[in-house]
């Protein structure tokens, strides 16, 4: 998967410019930056749901950025998942009906079989026990969880994170982190989008920063430390920064403030 | 001079989009009832929520109409010793207008309004966007099971509410000024032509079309929370009922010059 040149403007403002990167199969990239850095439009732009201004989206060597909703479904989506900065569970579903949604509008499996993987996803997730619930009924975490759980019923080679520990106890938090980590193991794709720097470490093969919509870094979870980058070294100790550094590495400037 | 100019441009641009995009996810759900079959238990519970759902209020709306119809019109035709014939003046009006109308907007009040509301629920809560990245059209699994919901039980719910309403004039009729029910019946039917009864099935179906597009329309474009839920909900109401109202006009202007 690659994103080259990728620039897209919403509501007069830039939220991406250039953005350009590569993930690898089996790879776990972190994309990290402060709120309002343009992390989930990428996420958004990869699975097709908002459209480049300029630039190409490369998914198998084919540029996704100009396929018609069918075509991204049969070529891109079919493919991958994406777990919900909050969980965007359906509320009128149960939680069995949520998780196996995506093989019951496909609509190519028994109803035996379906129930069976989504025992199984649902019981890797740690969530067994909650199959008849609706979704106002479960906590963040338990939410997260069942969002993850939907992702790997789908039998997606690819899941994409939208801040999966945001908002989540400590408890929670190592939970949802573990899973990544077990579906790393697994050489699932996944791209993870994250404002903490724990999980990025955590879970990363390789991390992007991005700040103000544009790519200030990209390695590996040990390069990032050893950035001498400003606009890095401000994300990661923001207290060490004297103001006239935080002002070159632009934390101090409104983040609507277009560039 | 300056500002309310383009104050103005952008607002009339702004309602030709508008007018564009409603345009759009008209198509967009009109051609979407193609593949409607694979929704039927959907299209079956959006029927029970439109029409029994809907029952209570439009055998108010018809009781209390029929009713004060009846009172109203026997003052009028008294002077003239035509209070025999007020079935004849509820059975058209009723018929022809309120019937259609009085159910139209009390059903744009329940039904339309929470099409909307769940619709723009879902959108804040990124369910939509959920729904796109499973593969799932949201026009044909939203809207167009809607559509056809509204389509097919308004002008249900419409004759029902012609027929309490003509029951509501013959209890005043009967109980207050001492018509004779074959009276009141036979001028009752005898006054409606077959031109009226194909109208007041006719508006019903526009009526539904346009509420429950409205609803959709309204609730999908939602923006800002649920802030923006609120104000989409009192969106839907006034613009379906406006929409309503105007074409009721429109129809019974068109059948005048068609006859």
């Amino acid at each position: 998967m690659e994103l080259a040149g990728v620039t897209l403007a919403l509501g007069g403002r830039e939220v991406l410019h250039d953005v350009s990167f590569r993930v690898q199969r089996g790879e776990t990239k972190v994309i990290l930056g402060a709120s309002g850095s343009g992390k989930t439009t990428i996420l958004k732009l990869v699975l097709g749901l908002t459209r480049p201004d300029r630039g190409s989206i490369l998914i198998d060597g084919r540029d996704i950025a100009r396929l018609s909703e069918q075509e991204l479904q049969r070529c891109c989506r079919e493919r991958m998942a994406m777990v919900f900065q909050n969980a965007a569970l359906f509320d009128s579903l149960t939680v069995r009906e949520n998780v196996g949604y995506r093989l019951w509008e496909r609509g190519t499996m028994s109803d035996a079989e379906i129930e069976k993987i989504v025992e199984e996803s649902l019981a890797f997730v740690g969530l067994e026990d909650v199959l008849d619930k609706m979704p106002a009924e479960l906590s963040g975490g338990m939410r997260k969880r069942v969002g993850i759980a939907r992702a790997l019923a789908s039998g997606a080679g690819v899941i994409l994170y939208d801040e999966p520990t945001a908002g989540l106890d400590p408890i929670n938090t190592c939970l949802v982190t573990r899973l990544i980590l077990k579906l790393k193991a697994k050489q699932v794709t996944q791209i993870v989008v994250t404002h903490d720097l724990q999980t990025a470490e955590r879970v990363a093969n390789s991390v992007l920063m991005i700040q103000r919509g544009r790519v200030v870094f990209e390695g590996t979870p040990e390069a990032l430390k050893q950035s001498h980058d400003p606009a890095v070294h401000a994300f990661i100790d923001p207290d060490c920064l004297s103001a006239h550094e935080q002002e070159a590495a632009g934390l101090t400037r409104p983040i609507t403030q277009p560039e | 001079m300056v500002a309310p100019t383009f104050a103005l441009r952008d607002t009339v641009i702004g309602a030709v989009l508008v007018v564009q995009e409603f345009t759009l996810l008209c198509a967009q759900a009109i051609a979407g009832l193609a593949a409607s079959r694979r929704y039927i238990p959907d299209i079956m519970l959006q029927i029970e929520r439109v029409g029994v759902g809907s029952l209570f209020i439009v055998i108010l709306t018809g009781l209390f109409t029929g009713m004060v119809l009846t009172l109203q019109g026997a003052i009028q035709l008294e002077p003239y010793g035509a209070t025999i014939y007020v079935s004849r003046l509820v059975s058209t009006s009723v018929v022809r207008e309120l019937g259609p109308v009085l159910a139209a907007l009390m059903i744009a009040g329940r039904v339309g309004t929470g099409i909307a509301s769940e619709l723009a629920s879902m959108q804040v809560t990124d369910q939509i966007d959920a729904m796109r990245a499973e593969g799932t059209d949201p026009i044909q699994k939203l809207v167009t099971i809607r559509l056809i919901a509204c389509i097919l039980m308004i002008p249900i719910l419409t004759i029902l509410t012609d027929g309490i309403a003509m029951v509501g004039g013959w209890l005043i009729a009967t109980v207050t000024l001492s018509i004779d029910s074959y009276f009141y019946w036979t001028w009752a039917l005898e006054a409606l032509l077959p031109r009226d009864l194909a109208l007041g099935l006719v508006k019903p179906v526009v009526f539904g079309f346009l509420i429950a597009m409205v609803g959709c329309y309204t609730g999908l474009r939602t923006k800002g929370g649920t802030v923006g839920v609120g104000r989409s909900t009192t969106q839907s109401m006034v613009t379906s009922s406006i929409l309503v109202l105007g074409s009721d006009f429109l129809l019974t202007k068109l059948s005048m010059v068609w006859s």
